[in-house]
């Protein structure tokens, strides 16, 4: 049987969110890539709910876009209601969110692929990951053994065939293999450090393809099961067909999966709802636009409500009489859920005192009639479900499109992971996304842009490119994931930034446009106009921190106007505009200084509003800005100290056994993200440092 | 955290001595620390302008009220020729354990101490000249306001276990064939503060602080869970509840820092345990040391039911007192558990005040506590010399060769002989104590007071109606900071008390 074989630069597999980024990015930068996906109706679908953004999540889609990815532009082409969340709250804590048209989003997504050069996509499920033993250290005699010179390892017996080298000195030798290192049980040799390469996949119809790097984007398909009731579906979401071979064969490359699972509420027909018994929830009147390349005035649309309506005590009885029935209760289901986004019988078990859960009535697009019931997903039986979602106020009537399931699937413990996202053991192989064990699509969208941009520039021989904690969202994203533990589906949140009042959504492209124009993602006029940005912040806010005034008769009728207190000694606008009844604007009127050059610079590029809002934050939060970064700058004194890859850590006597342990599990690339490490000590600190510097 | 290029401080001589104490500062920040509080005799000797290896004579300030805490000697020495090859700074005193200890405070609280000053005194106020050309005094308030605000940015903390040696290595100082022992001194002077931590800890001590931290976290994790999911939580009036509550922090950790001051929080001192047999008066002798009614005495034998304790300070010599339950036989399971524990208690005490009542005979009681104790540092305290003495010193003396001191708890006689023998052991150095206990109640203390500190930022911002998201940030480091007493880090408590005890998404 003759089987295709075809050669590529780069190949991702799966085109989800992650995937869509990490083929875009690394198409963008010349790498000759294909993508995979089980289906071309699924690319970059969105299963679950219907919007994108979000707290923390919206942060993450302005980073991607600053980094030049695409998530931005294509939520801004096909929402349908905008939504700026935490007005009221400090400016690090708004967060964009908007309803998308889902179908309107896959498609818009696709033909952006299909228009990219350098970029194929291909329907195509992969079974198959193709690795091959790199180059081995024999240490005894400190000959190197080459990978081609092996002939054959075979896991499964524990045994090397015949290493064919130059002193032929390990025959028929039998191997133990633990955590990817081989050691040969012969008096002459020890142990191999057994670094893999990424020679390309294999696909179910037997079709190889090589390249040499490959980025693991599968999301929720490996393994899959769909599961509500006693029903269990062996496929993806929405039916889609699941990749049922794949798991086996990273397995049998020694990267090992776990189980985790997610979940899904119903959908229900928007004619057999009764909106009258529910709260409206419009979009802002004035929306705000993910992408920095778009204008407010050119993506504006009418945009479509979400409906509000609640739980209640009948919803609860009928989940409490009918729990027994849940597989996830039962025990029917074993992978872990996250907690963060519970099924509607979860909430009612744990939280027993609420009397009432929200229910938020989401339109899945403008051209269909399908409702997203946000706040109930569930795994119970059919029956209850219809019991259940018509004894909510407005569902009296409720029909169900599709039913609410739980989804259980295999994905990686991203400890295995380095920053770049690439395997610590295997070369050129790269995850990204729900693969990862993370949830969401914009944490997914994240690692792929930096997997794709990752892969693309170790193609051609460039740095690295890690974005540290201090740097973005997406920089805590991928250093919780590759350093911590994570028991469930990781969420992006707030919370976990521990630098957040300098990652705010607002100055996403403060932080990072220079990065994607270097990398080469940002085109260089999008960059010119984003300088000319900068330049206009900057300048304004030095301007008004010089510009002193004192207490003459104008400005104390000024600030007796805006009921201020009057000055006793001269300050500085920018002290003015730090008082919380004044800002950028109101200060106007005493602001000789600022002229008609300020005032045509700030609205010629129509981007005065932002430019405005900029100014105010910088100023009005300056104290707690600074405290903020003075931390950062000690954060990153320990980010600058590497650790070597082949530290043996066994070799540092005084580390304290759960530190040894630890380290030894993670394998930090610097201090700082060893000080992160819980079971890590300063005093383990202390003698790592002095260990490296011996 | 880490702080490799924090600037350190630490009590360089040991606690056994009285006399002249050194306190080491190294890092970058040493020569301005110190200059903050050290006022010279002789004008231009300021710290900032000592060269190298010299030294001035003067007084080191408390900068809180200006009051002078010591005379002492600055010996400035900068780097690379120093030890740790930064530049480093000794202060030698000469007032004793608890002038050492002030200093230190407040050496590593300086940030603290400017911030409260700083908070108290407006500019407004200071150059009040509202009339006429106010942009000429621009100048004058900028300069003003630098020195303030540089002193503002001094950090100093206290050394972590082996801190001066670790950095003397790291900075090339230390030959790289005594890196293994480095490590070796490292790792066993932690081990050691640890376990003080831990051990010397009072247990009602942990409870608070933990009781402060659980209530710290369910706050900001509400406030969190509002953040993260607006349309779920709402954050209308929160404000004004949470700064009820933090106020109520606020004093229950000013509380825990008079404390941690009173050396009530961890066992500090020479841990002095009073023995003797039931109704020899050990109370009242307490009492008389501690200048209160503090135990409850009664005629019954067997009143002092469980150990009590006392923090006192003698001459300058810190002494934690332990009353114990009279070690006799006994069948009473209550007075049971306190002989025990007088019996641990002994076996771990600095030193032994053992009282005799000289007014009835030795008995079998006082023969087997003097057995059980001839090895160890002992003074005889006979008391009851008011009343007629029935025992002579060579009965004693057979069973225990020790200094005998005639005293009379009821005529508060004797004591000064007594005084004066502690002070004779002490400085002799036959006398000292585990001062780890001590460096640790000052980690314990600093993170008590950076907790305050934290809490009072936060309550700050609350008043300038600064969005919540700005002042979890001080909440989470006040959480942190008490974490350190109790040897807790943070970890995931946020994300996991969120969804504990919200419920969270869709």
């Amino acid at each position: 049987m003759n089987n295709l074989e075809e050669t590529y630069d780069a190949i991702v597999v799966g085109a989800g969110h992650a995937g869509c980024e990490a083929a875009l990015a690394m198409a963008r930068m010349g790498i000759e890539t294909i993508i995979f996906t089980v289906s071309m109706d699924s690319v970059a679908m969105m299963p679950c709910n219907p919007n994108i953004g979000g707290s923390s999540k919206g942060h993450l889609v302005r980073e991607i876009d600053a980094l030049g990815g695409e998530m931005g532009k294509n939520i801004d082409k096909t929402y349908i209601q905008s939504k700026m969340l935490n007005r009221s709250k400090g400016p690090a804590v708004h967060s964009l969110r908007a309803q998308a048209d889902k179908v309107e989003y896959t498609k818009q997504m696709r033909m952006t692929m299909q228009n990219t050069d350098h970029l194929t996509l291909r329907q195509a499920e992969v079974a198959e990951l193709l690795l091959e033993s790199q180059t081995m250290h024999y240490n005894d005699n400190d000959t190197k053994l080459t990978a081609d010179k092996i002939e054959s390892i075979d896991t499964t017996n524990n045994k090397i065939e015949s290493i064919d080298t130059a002193n032929n000195k390990i025959k028929d030798n039998s191997l133990n293999i633990e955590n990817n290192n081989y050691s040969i049980t012969n008096e002459e040799s020890s142990v191999f450090n057994n670094k893999k390469i990424v020679r390309g996949v294999r696909t179910k119809s037997g079709a190889t393809y090589y390249a040499k790097a490959v980025i693991l984007c599968t999301g929720v398909y490996l393994n899959a099961r769909c599961i509500y009731g006693d029903v269990v579906n062996h496929t993806g979401p929405n039916g889609l067909s699941a990749a049922t071979f794949l798991s086996g064969s990273l397995v049998d490359n020694g990267i090992p999966v776990r189980r985790f699972k997610t979940g899904t509420p119903a959908r229900i027909d928007k004619r057999s709802i009764d909106f009258s018994k529910m709260e409206e929830q419009f979009g802002d009147e004035e929306i705000t636009p993910f992408s920095f390349t778009n204008k407010a005035c050119d993506i504006a649309r009418e945009q479509i409500s979400c409906w509000l309506t609640y739980t209640n005590e009948t919803t609860h009885d009928i989940i409490r009489a009918n729990i027994d029935r849940s597989p996830l209760f039962s025990g029917a289901i074993e992978g872990t859920g996250p907690r963060y986004c519970p099924s509607i019988e979860d909430k009612v078990m744990k939280f027993a005192d609420k009397n009432r859960h929200q229910v938020f009535i989401e339109p899945e697009g403008e051209f269909t009639n399908e409702m997203y019931i946000g706040g109930m997903s569930s795994s119970l039986p059919e029956d209850v479900q219809y019991a259940m979602y018509r004894s909510v106020l407005g569902l009296e009537n409720a029909k169900i499109v599709r039913n609410a399931y739980a989804i259980e699937y295999d994905c990686i413990s991203a400890l295995m992971l380095k920053h770049t996202l690439e395997f610590k053991d295997v070369e050129g192989l790269y995850s990204a996304g729900q693969m990862n064990g993370s949830s969401g699509y914009e944490e997914a969208g994240a690692q792929g842009l930096m997997a794709g941009i990752n892969a693309a520039r170790k193609l051609q021989g460039k740095e690295e490119v890690v974005l540290d904690r201090s740097q973005g969202y997406i920089g805590v994203l991928i250093d919780d994931l590759v350093t911590k533990e994570t028991k469930e589906p990781y969420r992006m949140m707030t919370s976990r930034a521990e630098y957040r009042l300098l990652l705010r959504q607002d100055n996403a492209d403060l932080r990072l446009t220079d990065i994607g124009h270097d990398i080469g993602l940002i085109p260089d006029d999008r960059y010119e106009r984003f300088c000319g940005k900068r330049e206009l912040i900057n300048s304004e806010v030095k301007r008004l921190s010089e510009t002193m005034v004192g207490g003459n008769k104008r400005i104390q009728d000024f600030l007796e106007s805006k009921s201020s207190t009057p000055l006793k000694t001269a300050v500085s606008l920018a002290d003015l505009i730090r008082r919380p009844e004044l800002d950028y604007e109101s200060v106007a009127i005493i602001d000789t200084e600022r002229n008609e050059v300020i005032e045509s610079d700030l609205y010629r590029n129509n981007i005065s509003k932002e430019v405005i809002d900029q100014i105010n934050i910088e100023i009005k939060y300056d104290g707690y800005i600074k405290r903020q970064t003075s931390q950062v700058e000690h954060f990153k004194k320990l980010e600058g100290r590497r650790i070597p890859d082949n530290i043996d850590y066994d070799d540092v006597k005084n580390l304290r056994k759960e530190a040894r342990q630890k380290l030894n599990d993670i394998r930090p690339e610097n201090i700082g993200q060893a000080s992160r490490i819980s079971g890590v000590s300063p005093a383990d600190i202390s003698v790592l440092l002095i260990y490296l510097n011996n | 955290m880490t702080g490799l290029s924090d600037t350190i401080a630490a009590i360089a001589t040991g606690m056994n001595q009285g006399g002249i104490g050194v306190i080491r500062v190294s890092g970058d920040q040493a020569v301005a620390a110190v200059d903050s509080i050290f006022v010279p005799k002789k004008k231009g000797k300021e710290v900032r302008n000592l060269d190298s290896y010299t030294a001035a004579y003067g007084n080191v300030m408390n900068p809180t009220d200006n009051s002078i805490i010591d005379e002492v000697i600055v010996l400035v020495m900068k780097a690379p020729s120093t030890y740790t090859k930064e530049d480093v700074v000794e202060i030698d005193c000469h007032g004793g354990m608890q002038v050492m200890k002030e200093i230190l405070h407040v050496l590593t609280n300086l940030n603290n101490i400017y911030l409260d000053k700083n908070n108290n005194c407006n500019v407004d106020d200071v150059i009040n000249n509202t009339d006429g050309e106010i942009d000429n005094s621009i100048d004058n308030i900028i300069s003003n306001n630098n020195n303030e605000l540089d002193n503002l940015n001094l950090r100093v903390r206290l050394a972590r276990p082996g801190e001066f040696t670790e950095r003397a290595f790291l900075n090339g100082r230390i030959d790289l064939s005594q890196a293994e022992s480095v490590m070796d001194l490292i790792s066993a002077k932690s081990e050691i503060a640890a376990k003080t931590a831990l051990s010397q800890l009072k247990g009602s001590l942990r409870d608070k602080i933990i009781d402060i931290r659980k209530n710290l976290i369910h706050n900001i994790a509400f406030i969190e869970s509002a953040l993260d999911d607006p349309e779920h939580y709402s954050l209308d009036g929160f404000q004004d509840k949470l700064s009820v509550i933090l106020n109520e922090k606020k004093q229950e950790i000013s509380h825990l820092i008079e404390t941690a001051d009173n050396g009530k929080m961890m066992k500090e001192g020479i841990q002095t345990v009073i023995l003797g047999k039931p109704n020899a008066g050990k109370s009242s002798i307490l009492n008389v040391l501690a200048g209160k009614d503090r135990a409850i005495v009664t005629d019954v034998a067997g009143t002092t039911r469980d150990t009590l304790e006392e923090f006192i300070s003698i001459n300058g010599i810190p002494l934690n007192i332990i009353d114990t339950a009279g070690i006799h036989d006994t069948e009473d399971v209550v007075e049971k558990i306190g002989v025990d524990r007088s019996i641990s208690a002994a076996n771990q005490a600095d030193l032994i005040l053992y009282i005799i009542d000289s007014s009835v005979p030795l008995d079998d009681n006082d023969i087997q506590i003097m057995e059980r104790i001839k090895d160890r540092q002992v003074i005889i305290l006979s008391n009851k010399s008011d009343l007629k003495n029935v025992i002579k010193e060579e009965d004693v003396r057979k069973y225990l060769d020790h200094r005998i001191i005639e005293i009379s708890a009821k005529e508060q006689s004797g004591f000064e002989e007594l005084y004066e023998e502690l002070n004779h052991l002490f400085f002799e150095g036959r006398l000292s104590y585990n001062d780890e206990i001590y460096i640790t109640n000052a980690r314990h203390k600093q993170a008590l007071e950076n907790a305050l500190s934290s809490i009072e930022m936060a309550l700050g911002s609350i008043e300038d109606g600064m969005p919540e998201d700005f002042y979890t940030i001080d909440l989470m480091s006040a959480y942190e900071q008490l974490g350190f007493i109790i040897g807790e880090s943070v970890e995931d408590d946020l994300v996991d008390t969120i969804f504990r005890e919200f419920c969270m998404g869709k």
